[in-house]
């Protein structure tokens, strides 16, 4: 996921003092690409306990209804926080490797 | 600062500025300012706090000397490079060690890439009328502003000054209305953000123009002052330096003996003279090459040294800046002061005499250590 060249604007144009104008831009910064592992949901054996979505530190488990359907991927750093912290037996999230998961998304 | 009534002022205790902190607290006790004081455990975090308070919104002051500002260091470049319009009353008191409370201007010189505009004062009056001046200069140019003035020889020593009404204070440093602040929640921003590789290098060249413009900023500031209350100021002081054949450059209080040995020069038919540089940040670079260049013999005094085995911090700048004017005129150094060891009028007429000798072509020493014991 390497981040698309841009021109990017000269001291004249950039904002004054350093200052980022406008709230919440953190959702624009996608950190994603700095992951090596990701996680994956193993279908039913999760028990929607949410305690990955308590501990994730990027706010990056998507949660439906109180189920946890999915990862947003464009923040999720592959810290394995989640992986580490679910308590099933036998975890019901899996931590695969971003190569092989890329190379099965083309298929 | 009484007059000024700022929002905040967050300072620690330190000889000799301890009675800015002290006496401004009782201020604050006694209901005299509405200011928001904070009484911290350190200088650090003195100047964290302001910064906070800075990027909050608020009009923000705090005083400080010496170690006090060397442990409040990693700070003072924050709040620049944060372009957070502070104010700084620093009395100037050498840095241990040997450990020493008396004055000299190493610790100004400390910080002297820090991004603060820094005004030296040569008497109260002038620390007094800088101050005020201070508030309006930061305020427009985003740019922190050290006022110094000399440890105990001005800020122990007692002197009649002409103080102005509150009102005329309060008039002329006027609102301060800042355009981004954190407390505004109709307009977010993030302070502070991270810069890499891509974004650095453009935020530190915004912050260089900001030096730069606030030349005129403090010119400008300075005239309305003295169009107001008759008191002007300028980026240099020259003291009958027009028709002057040698002439001393100093800082602070030791403009002031200068002045007098000066008159006493030309009382005597010499033509002597002086430049006081008011503003060491921005460094009047164009302005101190002009008005020197005609002077046939030049010492600059140095309140302190660089330890780089060569000339003082003022002397390094003035060489450079006449360098580039093409200027090759005698030019001495002397280093003189350390530890607020005396300097009186003897010490400077010795100078003077100096450079009246170099100009009939006597060979002298480039970097002197004046008042040392040899």
């Amino acid at each position: 996921m390497a981040a698309e060249k841009q021109e990017k604007p000269g001291w004249k144009k950039l904002t004054k003092c350093d200052l980022i104008i406008g709230g919440g831009t953190a959702k624009e910064f996608k950190t994603g690409g700095w992951r090596s592992k990701r996680p994956v949901l193993i279908p039913g054996k999760c028990i929607n306990c949410l305690t990955c979505w308590m501990y994730c530190p990027d706010s990056a488990i998507i949660v439906k209804d109180g189920k946890v359907v999915g990862y947003n991927y464009d923040h999720c750093k592959g810290c394995g926080i989640c992986w580490n912290e679910c308590p099933v037996k036998g975890k019901a999230i899996e931590m695969v490797s971003e190569k092989e998961a890329k190379a099965k998304e083309k298929k | 600062m009484r007059q000024i009534n700022p929002d905040v002022v967050a300072a620690y205790p330190i000889t000799p500025a301890t009675e800015i902190v002290q006496i401004f607290a009782s201020y604050v006790a006694d209901g005299l300012v509405d200011t928001e004081f904070v009484p911290v455990e350190s200088e650090h975090s003195a100047m964290s706090a302001c910064i906070g308070s800075a990027a909050a919104g608020g009009r923000v002051m705090t005083g400080t000397s010496s170690q006090g500002l060397a442990l409040m260091a990693e700070m003072v470049f924050i709040a620049a490079g944060l372009r957070l319009p502070i104010v700084m009353a620093d009395v100037n008191r050498t840095i241990s060690s040997p450990i020493n409370i008396h004055c000299d201007h190493s610790d100004t010189m400390m910080i002297k890439d820090s991004g603060w505009i820094q005004i030296f004062s040569e008497n109260a009056q002038e620390g007094y009328d800088n101050m005020i001046q201070a508030v309006r200069i930061a305020e427009k140019a985003l740019v922190p502003v050290i006022v110094t003035t000399d440890g105990f020889i001005i800020s122990h020593g007692m002197e009649r000054i002409e103080i102005l009404d509150d009102a005329e204070v309060k008039n002329f440093v006027g609102t301060y209305k800042p355009e981004n602040y954190l407390l505004n929640f109709d307009r977010k921003i993030t302070v502070g953000a991270i810069d890499l590789t891509d974004y650095y290098f453009e935020h530190k060249r915004q912050q260089i123009e900001a030096m730069k413009d606030s030349k005129s900023i403090i010119s400008e500031v300075g005239a309305e002052f003295g169009k107001k209350y008759g008191r002007s100021y300028g980026l240099l002081d020259a003291y009958k330096l027009d028709d002057a054949d040698i002439a001393i450059v100093a800082l602070g209080s030791t403009a002031g003996t200068a002045k007098v040995c000066v008159d006493n020069m030309r009382s005597k038919g010499i033509k002597a003279g002086l430049l006081k540089p008011r503003v060491f940040r921005p460094f009047p670079k164009d302005e101190i090459a002009d008005v020197l260049k005609n002077i046939k013999a030049i010492a600059v005094m140095d309140r302190s040294d660089s330890m780089n085995a060569a000339e003082g911090p003022l002397c390094l700048e003035i060489k450079a800046a006449l360098y580039d004017k093409g200027v090759k005129n005698i030019l001495l150094n002397y280093v003189y002061g350390l530890g607020g060891r005396e300097i009186g009028l003897g010490d400077l007429e010795k100078v003077y005499n100096d450079l009246a000798e170099a100009v009939k072509g006597k060979a002298k020493d480039k970097i002197n250590y004046l008042g040392v014991r040899e």
